[in-house]
């Protein structure tokens, strides 16, 4: 049987020095990793923008002209809209209005396709959610169905099920069987 | 009244083809009904005579790809002898038009693409119809099931899309000329690629249909359509990623993928019929999955008549533009019938599909397989969910809503990557259910080098959490990275597991025996193989959170950093061609002070002066396998007349075009028959082999035949 797992009792008589020394190090190296990962998520939240307004905002918008490119990435010659739209990106950014108030300017004036995601909420939000929902409940109900099956699975008679079922002609039990020397090393 | 021998030639082949595959359709069928217990006992008729029915609708089936083939023909011609008389020749092709590129006109707009359409089609269906023999009645089943399929696309190209339509009014003097945009070599191979892999999905959901209909007792369809569907397969990812090279290289905006609905509907058939390929694999093996495996290649059959509704029809706007008409309600009513035909036969044969297994434990290869699929499904989902959003948003609020690059990128780069770590897991997991004893032996080296990326990584500078903006891109290439990392080490641990079996057999050395083993199963190992340029793409793919771009007016003797690179401005010269007017700069590029190569991003503007003045980007590239320096001329600055340059440079993005080349590798090795051993020689099986020491590898190749699989 199994031992449960003890900690060492720092002030206890029977503990040796060396185990003493090895609870403190585990102790401080469990707490050295919680406050690191503690440190990691505070920067992640925390650190500012390297990029610009401009790079980040432009990065968000499509060209108006309907060419399906980014707005920043748009290189028609002779675009009718991006170098207009540029230009407005530019004073919007000087004008120092947020990344919100501006995406809600563009997309005022241009219309919501100028946003290259949808952000304003109600119905747009369904866009989201969808393939997320889908691929949550894909994953669980894989494990559902799994777990189903494993229950309703007969006692193990020690032989492959596919082995004692009696509908399966010898050709096909001899391509199976090939197709498992094939599938197997 | 003027005559148009070729037009008119090409017309009637067409027609002919027509004719005749509605002839393989209705006479396939009736012999098929004929020669059925039910048919013999309802007709009275003897089976022989309803074999020649079947074999006389097999050979209209053969016929139909001549007349076809003889229509692209006539069309090919007329682009050759610049007969303008032929609207669509006007429209695609002028006298100045390079050769390859006049052939090339076959598909480059909406008839001829069509017509390319069908003759695939019906030269798949050749090939079916020839080799008939590896099993007669199935193989009558797809026949006449890809007959239906052609009378839908001949329908069209006589009907609703004419290639040979002749315009009206004087013969003009030249043609508009092919789209400046697909004036480049990729282009000559890239939609013929991708026609192949979208056309080549008809042949196994018409043997999946086929089988489904005759209920076609065990696995032998899934065998028999194998290779079918691995060369199609590989077909379309050939096509899709030549496609991605493509707008790399000529579209000038530096990506390679824009979720444009174009490249949208070629990645939906992929996704499904990646799954596909995976899927089946249970079914052979275990028997199971059979609903799943019919209903997937039914839906990446109609996923690829999806995608062409949805470019064709003008329902979702695309950049592809050049391929839109009004032909949509035919694609609505031939996906709807062709639905309505798979469900009806699923509803009527569905007992047929009973699993002889289920899955036995969540840690098994079979659930893999399973979280596997509905990974690329999910997927699939999602890239059909952003294409269609923007229809469904106007239908809900009135108004569009664009879904762009930020949307996909953000929904599935997680599943990219979750499919990424299944593709590491997968192999590693046993059949039917694996041991805590096996888990442990089978991961722990995987896992440790995934751990031991990702900490390399973060050591030498990939740390999420100062890369600002670019936080998230930076911790989804740090994973990527590291599964990366842990899923080649599983490839490799899988390969060296097998070579130590074989070495030990055989006395070869480690590599040879690597070898031998991937020979004996080439399937099992090309498809590691598969994997392995599967992690090279996402290598190449992750490299692209650590672009870089700058962007500046330059003349004579100026200057620009990116990265290691200084490029230095030699000169812009202005320049007129027949054919467009040019602007080019020449750069010097230097890695610190040692001079690398010239080179010289261009603006074209093609046909100057005239109504279709057409623009185009020619890329400058220095490309290396840590980096693509890329060079843009980006136009003049209407101020100061000066040229802007924009540089950008790519990390890993040649990884990419290499894991495809990989893929394309493993895929052939897949393809090729096993070696398998004969019976093991008397004396060794007499157990005299056993009491000699280390046999011979020389000797040892003796005993290995090439054996062809059905």
């Amino acid at each position: 049987m199994r031992k449960a797992f003890q900690f060492p009792v720092a002030n206890s008589g029977s503990a040796s020095p060396g185990m003493v020394f090895r609870a403190k190090r585990g102790a401080i190296f469990w707490a050295k990793s919680v406050q690191s990962v503690l440190l990691v998520a505070i920067a992640v939240t925390m650190l500012g923008a390297v990029h610009s307004q401009y790079e980040r905002v432009g990065g968000q918008l499509m060209c108006a002209c309907g060419c399906g490119q980014m707005l920043l990435e748009c290189n028609h010659l002779g675009c009718p809209d991006s170098p207009g739209m540029i230009r407005e990106l530019h004073a919007q950014v000087a004008s120092g209005a947020s990344d919100k108030a501006i995406l809600a300017w563009f997309a005022t004036k241009y219309g919501a396709t100028v946003l290259a995601a949808p952000i304003r909420g109600g119905f747009d939000d369904v866009a989201w959610i969808m393939p997320f929902g889908i691929f949550v409940a894909a994953i669980a109900g894989t494990f559902v169905i799994v777990w189903i099956w494993k229950r309703r699975q007969p006692a193990s008679t020690g032989y492959p099920p596919a082995e004692i079922a009696t509908n399966i002609s010898p050709h096909e039990a001899a391509l199976r069987d090939r197709i498992r020397r094939e599938t197997e090393y | 009244m003027q005559s148009h021998p070729m037009p008119e030639f090409g017309s009637f082949c067409l027609l002919l083809g027509l004719i005749l595959s509605i002839y393989t359709l209705a006479a396939g069928a009736l012999a098929l009904w004929g020669s059925s217990a039910n048919g013999l006992r309802l007709t009275g008729r003897p089976q022989a005579l309803w074999n020649r029915l079947g074999e006389t609708a097999r050979r209209a089936g053969i016929a139909t790809f001549i007349c076809v083939a003889l229509a692209a023909f006539a069309l090919v011609w007329a682009a050759f002898t610049n007969d303008f008389s032929v609207e669509y020749i006007r429209e695609h092709s002028n006298i100045a038009l390079n050769p390859w590129y006049k052939f090339a006109a076959l598909w480059s707009g909406q008839e001829g693409s069509l017509l390319l359409w069908a003759l695939l089609l019906t030269g798949y269906g050749l090939v079916l119809r020839v080799r008939h023999r590896v099993d007669v009645r199935l193989t009558a089943f797809a026949s006449t099931i890809l007959a239906g399929i052609q009378v839908f696309f001949l329908l069209l190209l006589c009907v609703g899309a004419p290639p040979f339509s002749i315009a009206p009014g004087a013969v003009p003097a030249d043609g508009n000329g092919l789209n400046v945009l697909l004036r480049y070599p990729e282009m000559v191979m890239h939609p013929p690629l991708l026609y192949l892999g979208y056309v080549g999905f008809s042949v196994p959901f018409a043997f999946a249909l086929g089988a489904l209909m005759m209920r076609y007792p065990g696995e032998k369809w899934i065998h028999i359509t194998r290779r079918w569907t691995m060369v199609t397969w590989l077909f379309l990812t050939c096509g899709i990623f030549m496609g991605a090279h493509w707008a790399y290289s000529v579209l000038g905006w530096g990506g390679y993928w824009g979720w444009d609905p174009v490249e949208n509907a070629s990645l939906m058939p992929w996704l499904t019929g990646t799954a596909f390929l995976h899927s089946v694999m249970m079914q052979e093996k275990r028997g199971m999955m059979k609903n799943w495996n019919v209903w997937l290649i039914f839906s990446t059959f109609l996923l690829t008549i999806l995608g062409t509704l949805l470019t064709r029809s003008g329902a979702v706007q695309s950049v592809h533009a050049f391929a839109q008409s009004d032909i949509g309600i035919w694609f609505y009513t031939f996906i709807t019938i062709a639905f309505a035909v798979c469900l009806f036969t699923f509803f009527l044969q569905r007992d047929h599909l009973k699993s002889d297994n289920k899955l036995e434990s969540l840690v098994s290869r079979e659930s893999s397989f399973l979280f596997n699929n509905l990974i690329l499904l999910v997927a699939c989902f999602t890239v059909l969910w952003g294409t269609l959003f923007p229809v469904l948003s106007e239908y809900v609020q009135g108004d569009k809503t664009t879904l762009g690059a930020p949307f996909y990128n953000r929904v599935n780069l997680p599943i990219g990557l979750f499919l990424l770590f299944l593709t590491g897991i997968g192999p590693l997991l046993a059949w039917r259910s694996t041991s805590m004893r096996s888990l442990r032996r089978n991961f722990i080296l995987p896992t440790v080098a995934t751990l031991a990326a990702a900490i390399g990584l973060m050591i030498s500078g990939i740390r999420p959490w100062s890369a600002g903006d670019d936080m998230e891109s930076t911790f989804f290439s740090l994973v990527a990275f590291s599964l990366a990392a842990g899923v080649t080490t599983g490839i490799v641990e899988e390969f060296l597991r097998g070579a130590r079996v074989v070495k030990a057999q055989t006395g070869k050395n480690l590599f040879a025996s690597a070898v031998l083993l991937t020979r004996r199963n080439t399937r099992r190992y090309g498809g590691y193989i598969i994997h392995f340029g599967v992690v090279v793409i996402f290598i190449g793919i992750a490299g692209g959170a650590f672009n870089r771009s700058v962007q500046s007016e330059m003349s004579y003797g100026d200057q620009m950093n990116i990265g290691p690179y200084r490029l230095v401005c030699q000169s812009i010269t202005q320049d007129s061609t027949p054919e467009y007017d040019t602007d080019y700069a020449l750069l010097d590029v230097y890695r610190g002070n040692k001079f690398i190569k010239q080179l010289a991003p261009e603006r074209r503007i093609y046909f100057p002066g005239t109504d279709h003045e057409q623009p185009a980007t020619m890329v400058a590239l220095h490309e290396t396998a840590r980096s693509d320096l890329y060079v843009v001329f980006d136009g003049r600055d209407p101020n100061t007349g000066k040229p802007e340059i924009r540089a950008q440079l790519h990390p890993l993005i040649a990884w990419i075009w290499i894991g495809v080349v990989i893929v394309v590798f493993g895929t052939a090795i897949a393809l090729v028959p096993n070696l398998q051993r004969t019976a093991v020689r008397p004396e060794r099986e007499e157990g005299v082999g056993a009491t000699r020491p280390a046999t011979p590898a020389v000797e040892n190749d003796g005993v290995l035949v090439k054996a062809r699989h059905a």
